[in-house]
C-alpha cells in the first residue's frame, strides 16, 4: 500500500489526518472537485434525490417503530399511527409525500442526463449504476406500497407479482416462489416488510456511493456537453485545475442548499395542504382493507408507475405485454450504445432531436396520465398509440445519432431481422403447431417486404443514397411497421368502434414520424447541427 | 530473486482448489436460503373445497366464495343470457374452450358449465390475476354496443363473456378458469373437488 500523501494539517485535524484521510476525502469530493461553471437549475435534482433518500430513511424508520407487518394487523396499524401516535400523520405523509417527490426528483435528473448527453463520453458506467438506482426505487416504492394493506396495496401486488406468472415455463412456480404462497398472504406481506427495509437502507445507499464515484472519477457533464478536463488548465484556486471549472465546495453546495430551500418549501406545501395530491400520492381505495374477493373498479397504481402500467395493458397478451413493459425500462439501460453521436447537448445537436426528445417526453407523459384511465376505447387506442411511439423513440434516436449518414437502411440488415422476428413468432405462437408456422412467415416476410418497400419508394421520390432518403426511407419503413402491427395484431373486424378509433389515432404516429424523420428528409435546415464552442457558454 | 522460490504450478492448484471447494460450499447455502422462501408447510395446507347452494341465488345474479384464498363466482344465467352466448363466437378468442387446461373436461361445452344455468368460474382475470367486475347488462354506454353482459377487468381491460370466455385484443389470452365441482345434491354444489374423486 502507497503512504497516504504528506499534508500541513495540524492539530487535532492533523493526528486524525494521519491515522484516516479525512481531509483528503474532503478535498477529493468536495473542496478541490471542480464542477463546471455553467450548472443551471437541471442540475438540482442529483442533490435533492440524495435529500429525499435520507428523509424516507428517517421517516420509514419511525414508521417502522409502529408498524405491525402481519395481514391482520398491518392496516390498522397503519390507522393508529394516522390518529394515536403523536405526530403520527406527519411522519407517515412525509413517507408517503416522499416516495413521489423521490421519483418526481429522479424523473427529472433521468432527463437532464437526456437532453445534455450526460451517458456519453465515458459515462456510461455512471448511467448504468443511476438506472440500477432507479430500479431498485420502483422495487422499494412498490413493496412499500403493499405495508399499509389496503385494496390498492393487495391488487397492485397482485397484478406486479402476477408479471412474473407469465414468463413461459418457469413462470408459475416463480410467483408463487416471489410470495411465499399460492396467494398474496401474510408471507408475502413479511418479506415485502423485511426488503423494503433492506434495500433502501443497505442497497440504495451502496449504489448512492458508487454512483458518485463513477461521477468523480470522470467529472460531471454540463449543458453544454464540453468537457470541461479537455480544455484550458488554471483557474484561481490551482493551475493544474480545469480554467472552467470551479470548487463543489463552497460553490455548488451554497446553490443547492438554495435548491433545497425551494423544494422544501414544495415539499412541506403538498405535505401539509394536499397529502393525498387528488389521489395521485395516495389513492382513495387504499384506505379500504385488502379484500381478496373484490378488485377495486378503478384500479391503477401510483403515478409514477402509471406509464408502465399503459404500455402492458396495450399489448394483447399476457407474456408479450410483460417483455414490453420491461424493455421499455430496459430500452433506458441501453441509450448510450444507441445515441451515438459525438455531440453530448441538444443545444448543438440538429432540431430533429431536439424535437425527439420533447416529443418523448410528451409521450412519457401522456402514458402516465393514460395508466390513470379506465379502458375505454378512446382512452385504449391513445395509450397504444403512444406506446409505439414510446418504442419508435429508440430507433429515431439511432437515426438522428448520424445525422449526415447517406447510406439507406440495409436490406440484408432488414432481412436478418426479419428472419430473427419470425423465427420468435413462431416459437411464441406455438412450435409445433401449423398455425404457429405460418404466423412466423407472415411476420417475417411482412417486415422483409416493408424494408425493402420503404427503400424503394425513397429512392425513387427522394434521390437515390442521399441523406435525404436515408431519412425518407426510415420513415416509410417505421410507419409500414406500425400499420403492419395494427393489421396483423390488433384489428379485430367485428368490433367497429376500436377499428375507427385505430384509423382516427393513426395520427399521432403519423405527426411523429412526420416531424422526426419527415421533416429533416425535406428541409436540410433542421437535420443541421450547430459548432460546439471550445469553452463552456454563460 | 523475487520469484526464484515460488512455485507458480502449485499456487495455481491451490487457488483453484480452493475456488472449487468454495463454490461447492456456497450452492447448499443457497439453496438452503432461496429454498426458505417457497411456501411453508402451513400454506402447503390450507385450501379446503367449499359449498354453494345455488337455490338461494336470484336469476341474474352472481355470488362469491373464497376457495383456496381466490374468489369463486356462481352465477344463475338467465334464459336470454344463455342465448346470447352463440352469437359472440367470432369475437372471442377461444370460443370453444379448446384450452384444456382452463376447465375440467365436463365444462368444455357451450356454455362451459354442468347445469347450464349455473356457471362456475375462479373469479381471477386470467391476465395478471385481478377480479373483474361483474357487468350483466347489455350494450351499457361504457362497454359499447356489442357488450351482452359478461365481466370487466378493471386492472388492464380485459373482457369475458358470460361463459368465462376472453374476448379478442385484450391483454388476458385464455378464458376464465372453471375449477373442478360437482353436485352433492341438486342444489348443493361443492367447488374443489370433482365428482369421480370426491
Ligand atoms: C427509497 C426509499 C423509500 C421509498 C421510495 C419508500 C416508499 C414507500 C411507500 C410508497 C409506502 C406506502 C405509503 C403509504 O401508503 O402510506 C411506504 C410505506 C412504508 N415504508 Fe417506505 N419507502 C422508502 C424507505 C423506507 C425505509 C428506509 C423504511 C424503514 C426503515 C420504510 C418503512 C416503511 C413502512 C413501515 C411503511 C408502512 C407504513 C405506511 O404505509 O405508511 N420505508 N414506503
Ligand atoms: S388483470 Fe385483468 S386485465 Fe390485467
Amino acid at each position: 500500500m502507497a503512504d497516504h500523501p504528506k499534508h500541513n494539517y495540524t492539530g487535532l485535524l492533523g493526528w486524525v489526518e494521519d491515522r484516516f484521510p479525512l481531509m483528503e476525502t474532503w478535498n477529493y469530493h468536495l473542496a478541490q472537485y471542480y464542477a463546471p461553471r455553467n450548472f443551471n437549475i437541471w442540475y438540482y435534482f442529483g442533490s435533492l434525490a440524495i435529500l429525499v433518500l435520507v428523509f424516507q430513511i428517517f421517516s420509514g424508520l419511525f414508521l417502522a417503530f409502529h408498524y405491525k407487518p402481519d395481514a391482520a394487523l398491518a392496516f390498522n396499524s397503519v390507522e393508529y399511527i394516522m390518529r394515536d401516535v403523536p405526530g403520527g400523520w406527519f411522519i407517515r405523509y412525509m413517507h408517503s409525500t416522499g416516495a413521489s417527490f423521490f421519483f418526481i426528483v429522479v424523473y427529472l435528473h433521468m432527463f437532464r442526463a437526456l437532453i445534455y448527453g450526460s451517458y456519453k463520453g465515458k459515462r456510461e458506467l455512471l448511467w448504468l449504476i443511476g438506472m440500477t438506482i432507479y430500479l431498485a426505487l420502483m422495487a422499494t416504492a412498490f413493496m412499500g406500497y403493499l405495508l399499509p394493506w389496503g385494496q390498492m396495496s393487495l391488487w397492485g401486488a397482485q397484478v406486479i407479482i402476477n408479471l412474473f406468472n407469465t414468463i413461459p415455463f418457469i413462470g408459475e412456480q416463480l410467483s408463487v416462489w416471489l410470495r411465499g404462497d399460492f396467494v398474496l398472504s401474510d408471507a408475502t406481506l413479511n418479506r415485502f416488510f423485511a426488503l423494503h427495509f433492506f434495500i433502501p437502507v443497505i442497497v440504495l445507499p451502496a449504489l448512492v456511493f458508487v454512483h458518485m464515484v463513477a461521477l468523480h472519477a470522470v467529472g460531471s457533464n454540463n449543458p453544454d456537453g464540453i468537457e470541461i478536463k479537455q480544455g484550458p488548465k488554471g483557474n484561481r484556486w490551482s493551475p493544474d485545475a480545469p480554467k472552467d471549472g470551479i470548487p463543489f465546495f463552497p460553490y455548488y453546495i451554497v446553490k443547492d442548499v438554495f435548491g433545497v430551500g425551494v423544494f422544501l418549501f414544495v415539499f412541506f406545501a403538498v405535505l401539509f395542504f394536499a397529502p393525498e395530491m387528488g389521489g395521485f400520492f395516495l389513492e382513495p381505495p387504499n384506505f379500504e382493507p385488502a379484500n381478496a374477493l373484490k378488485t377495486p373498479l378503478h384500479i391503477a397504481p401510483v403515478w409514477y408507475f402509471t406509464p408502465f402500467y399503459t404500455i402492458l395493458r396495450s399489448i394483447p397478451d399476457p407474456w408479450y405485454g410483460t417483455v414490453g413493459m420491461f424493455s421499455a425500462i430496459i430500452l433506458l439501460f441501453l441509450l448510450p450504445w444507441i445515441d451515438k453521436n459525438p455531440i453530448k447537448s441538444w443545444r448543438y445537436r440538429n432540431a430533429s432531436h431536439m424535437a425527439n426528445l420533447l416529443l418523448f417526453a410528451i409521450v412519457f407523459l401522456i402514458l402516465g396520465w393514460m395508466g390513470t384511465k379506465s379502458v375505454e376505447p378512446l382512452y385504449k387506442e391513445l395509450g397504444t398509440r403512444m406506446t409505439q411511439i414510446y418504442f419508435l423513440f429508440f430507433v429515431v434516436l439511432g437515426i438522428h445519432s448520424r445525422p449526415f449518414a447517406n447510406s439507406q437502411p440495409s436490406n440484408v440488415l432488414g432481412i436478418l431481422i426479419a428472419v430473427v422476428l419470425g423465427l420468435l413468432v413462431w416459437i411464441g405462437s406455438g412450435f409445433l403447431s401449423f398455425g404457429g408456422i405460418f404466423a412466423g412467415i407472415v411476420v417475417g416476410l411482412a417486415f422483409a417486404l416493408i424494408f425493402m418497400l420503404g427503400n424503394f419508394i425513397a429512392k425513387q421520390y427522394f434521390g437515390k443514397n442521399g441523406v435525404k432518403a436515408r431519412y425518407a426511407a426510415w420513415f416509410f419503413i417505421l410507419l409500414g411497421l406500425i400499420i403492419f402491427y395494427d393489421v396483423y395484431f390488433r384489428f379485430v373486424p367485428s368490433d367497429t368502434t376500436a377499428t375507427v378509433q385505430m384509423l382516427l389515432q393513426l395520427i399521432w404516429p403519423v405527426v411523429y414520424l412526420g416531424v422526426t424523420l419527415l421533416l429533416p428528409a425535406l428541409s436540410p435546415s433542421v437535420n443541421a447541427e450547430k459548432p460546439v464552442p471550445e469553452r463552456v457558454t454563460e | 530473486m523475487a520469484n526464484s522460490g515460488v512455485d507458480t504450478k502449485r499456487r495455481r492448484f491451490l487457488i483453484a482448489a480452493t475456488s472449487v471447494v468454495g463454490a461447492v460450499g456456497v450452492a447448499p447455502l443457497a439453496y438452503a436460503f432461496l429454498g426458505s422462501m417457497a411456501p411453508s408447510a402451513r400454506a402447503l395446507a390450507a385450501g379446503a373445497p367449499v359449498e354453494v347452494d345455488v337455490s338461494k341465488i336470484e336469476a341474474g345474479q352472481l355470488t362469491r366464495v373464497l376457495w383456496q384464498g381466490k374468489p369463486v363466482w356462481v352465477v344463475n344465467r338467465t334464459p336470454e343470457m344463455l342465448s346470447n352466448l352463440p352469437s359472440l363466437d367470432n369475437a372471442l378468442r377461444d370460443p370453444n374452450s379448446d384450452v384444456l387446461t382452463q376447465q375440467p373436461e365436463y365444462a368444455k361445452n357451450a356454455t362451459r358449465s354442468i347445469k347450464p344455468e349455473y356457471v362456475v368460474l375462479v373469479g381471477i382475470c386470467t391476465h395478471l390475476g385481478c377480479s373483474p367486475g361483474y357487468r350483466p347488462e347489455v350494450a351499457p354506454a361504457d362497454l359499447g354496443a356489442e357488450w351482452k353482459g359478461g365481466w370487466l377487468c378493471a386492472c388492464h381491460g380485459s373482457r369475458f363473456d358470460l361463459a368465462g370466455r376472453v374476448y379478442k385484443n385484450v391483454p388476458a389470452a385464455t378464458n376464465l378458469v372453471v375449477p373442478p365441482h360437482y353436485y352433492k345434491t341438486d342444489n348443493i354444489v361443492l367447488v374443489g373437488l370433482d365428482g369421480g374423486k370426491a
